[in-house]
């Protein structure tokens, strides 16, 4: 690794029409961290993280991916996102491909692996997080913690250095929600670098080195978990953690 | 130039092939209506014998090409039943029958699509089968059968055009006879291909208006395709 | 003539030769027709902006323009334009281009059928838009274009038939020379149409296996046609 921070976002701006979604945000990540973005719905943290991997293309900024930046780069980010990964909210698994062959296939395609070794490889991080079992099954087949845990293998296959997950279980009861908290938990405890998007105060609570309080596209506060959850210092962040205690 | 002039001689010919062709597109669309409603009634709601005569005649007449079918028609069905119409009438009949057979499928859709708790909630008051498929599942199926029904506006006016083959004078014959009297082929064939797509597009746009005015909110109606 | 010998001796044979070219016809465009398709609807939906006039715009004149209308300016109206074309080849020609743009909105309704975090997915994992739309898009649109893609391959069955308006003597011109030659015009058209029932059963039922043949769970071929 070039210098201290695996990842590093300057003064991102984006704009909807005449809707300003994100603000100057601006934050570093060190390798191994897990930050945690809370905050209330619809305030620009799925942007956020779509602009870190330029799935958005952010009006203004940096994002720089171990001093490489990655903004503006044209075609040649294909090549960057090989290095980030994403999990998402509806999991967006391919639909005509099985569990292992949706592992497998940007192995195939994008790394050009041979087709032993994607395979096997596909296989592994199927173990890894569980679903070495449904290697045949389609999305369709799966439950919903099943199909979002397979896509962390997707992710997991391509050894990413960052993966971004967007409320990776909003979409799931919360049964399901706990099998696929156990695996990010472990990713964390193995030192992966994590940047999440969620609702789930309690494991940020228990895995966050960094606990990001958004408001309005803009970083409210900022801090370790604990100090965030027990001692928050701006207004805003204790009303939104205060409702949230409720739920 | 000369082919501007011959265009403007014979223009007003060609054009006038738009009355047959609409005439033609018309007819088949009220007949296929006519009789493609009551089809896809039998279907749904009819006997075993009545949903296997429909089935046959769908079968027939969606199978066959409309070539073969005015053909057909044209020289063997009128003539055998010693009818002596003009070919403008065969050519309506058959694009009628054909329409009826590709209409009754759409219709019977939308018939289905209705949900079954219409038909159940309007038994429970009291109407009979008869009235509750008048009154309630008829209305809302057509709508729903709109879009789809629409499509059959683009598919009649270039079938239409297949009228050629037994002589009714409509666009596409009268730019061949134009054609054979000033061999100026591809301008002549251009104009009509123009004057076609012209129509498709007339047509579609005032069909949309339609859809537009018989929505009903909240009962999706996909757009049409065009 | 009584119609036993007239069946054996002289339509049966007629006909056979029509359907060969039939089945030649309906051989040869198929497979351009299907390509062409996906050219333009990809050209449509991914393309650049004067791409997509292009493609839109192609849709927009062969499905407009009637197909017999077309046949003749290929086989009629190329010639005085230096350019003179064989019978058989017009007609495949225009049967290629009608096909196409036919298969194109198919293929187009069926693409933006799937659902966004597809191609999303594919781009978050380092695939390129040519790769995405290669093994992530396609091989799902084209499952979900099959009741379309079928249906007009049917369509393409039955407007065969007019190739015999630019003098191809497929099943159809076979059949009306016979019915002319021996004033036998029920009795051939009759036959004529049981063999393309035939056709368009058989072809109807061979679709529906091959549904069920790459049948993939959860991914219904149910679509809009």
């Amino acid at each position: 690794m070039k210098g201290e921070y695996i990842l590093r976002v300057e003064n991102l701006h984006k704009n909807f029409g005449d809707r300003e979604v994100l603000h100057g945000i601006s934050f570093d990540v060190k390798k191994g961290a897990t930050l945690v973005f809370i905050g209330p719905s619809g305030t620009g943290k799925s942007t956020l993280l779509r602009c870190i991997n330029q799935l958005t293309e952010p009006d203004r900024g940096k994002v720089f991916l171990d001093d490489e930046e990655i903004t503006g780069c044209g075609a040649r980010i294909s090549g960057f996102r090989q290095r980030i990964g994403m999990v998402f909210q509806n999991f967006n698994l391919f639909d005509h491909l099985t569990s292992v062959e949706n592992v497998e296939i940007a192995l195939l395609k994008v790394r050009k692996m041979k087709k032993e070794n994607a395979r096997a490889k596909a296989m592994e991080e199927l173990r890894r997080v569980g679903m070495a079992d449904w290697a045949d099954h389609y999305p369709a087949e799966l439950s919903g913690g099943q199909a979002q845990r397979v896509s962390i293998a997707r992710c997991l296959a391509m050894d990413p250095e960052v993966i971004l997950f967007d409320e990776p279980t909003s979409a799931l009861d919360p049964e399901l929600t706990r099998e696929v908290l156990e695996v990010m938990k472990d990713l964390a405890r193995s030192g992966m670098t994590m940047l999440v998007v969620s609702h789930e105060i309690g494991f940020a609570r228990s895995v966050a080195t960094e606990v990001i309080f958004m408001e309005g596209g803009r970083i409210v506060e900022q801090g370790p978990p604990l100090e965030i959850m027990n001692n928050p210092k701006h207004p805003r962040t204790r009303e939104f953690l205060g409702r949230i205690e409720h739920d | 130039m000369e082919v501007l002039s011959i265009l403007l001689e014979w223009g007003p010919y060609l054009l006038g092939g738009i009355a047959v062709t609409l005439g033609l597109v018309l007819s088949a669309l009220v007949i296929g209506f006519i009789l493609g409603l009551p089809l896809a009634l039998g279907q749904v709601y009819g006997s075993r014998p009545v949903r296997a005569l429909v089935s046959v005649y769908v079968w027939f007449f969606r199978g066959l090409p409309t070539l073969i079918l005015l053909f057909l028609f044209y020289f063997g069905v009128f003539p055998a039943l010693g009818l002596d119409f003009p070919a403008f009438v065969v050519g309506a009949t058959v694009l009628g029958l054909r329409g009826a057979a590709y209409q009754s499928q759409i219709f019977r859709g939308g018939i289905q699509s209705v949900a079954e708790g219409q038909m159940t909630a309007a038994l429970s008051l009291g109407m009979t089968r008869w009235e509750a498929i008048q009154s309630i599942i008829i209305p809302q199926a057509l709508r729903i059968s709109l879009p789809g029904w629409s499509n059959e506006y683009p598919e009649l006016l270039t079938d239409s055009a297949v009228c050629y083959a037994i002589g009714v004078v409509e666009l596409m014959t009268r730019s061949s006879q134009i054609v054979s009297q000033t061999y100026l082929t591809m301008p002549i064939y251009i104009a009509c291909a123009l004057i076609f797509i012209a129509l498709n597009y007339g047509g579609m746009q005032m069909i949309r208006k339609a859809e537009e005015r018989f929505a009903i909110p909240g009962f999706g109606g996909t757009a049409v395709q065009s | 003539m009584d119609p036993i010998t007239f069946f054996i001796q002289i339509l049966a044979p007629a006909l056979w030769q029509g359907l060969l070219i039939t089945v030649a016809l309906v051989a040869l465009t198929a497979p351009f027709g299907l390509l062409l398709g996906t050219g333009i609807s990809l050209g449509r939906q991914y393309g650049g902006r004067a791409l997509q006039a292009a493609c839109s715009g192609y849709i927009f004149f062969f499905k407009g323009c009637p197909l017999i209308l077309l046949l003749f300016m290929l086989y009629f109206g190329l010639p005085s334009l230096g350019i003179t074309l064989p019978a058989f080849t017009a007609a495949v020609i225009g049967f290629i281009l009608c096909n196409a743009a036919y298969n194109a909105e198919y293929i187009r309704g069926a693409i933006s059928s799937i659902k966004d975090g597809q191609m999303t997915a594919a781009q978050a994992l380092g695939m390129t838009r040519f790769q995405a739309i290669e093994s992530i898009i396609l091989p799902q649109a084209m499952r979900r274009a099959i009741p379309g893609l079928s249906n007009e391959f049917i369509y393409l069955i039955k407007y065969s038939s007019l190739a015999y308006m630019i003098t191809v003597i497929e099943l159809t011109g076979a059949a009306k020379i016979a019915a002319t030659k021996y004033f036998m015009y029920n009795e051939s058209f009759l036959a004529v149409g049981i063999v393309y029932l035939a056709l368009v059963t058989l072809t109807t039922y061979a679709v529906s296996l091959l549904e069920q043949r790459i049948a993939i769970p959860g991914m219904g071929t149910k679509n809009l046609i």
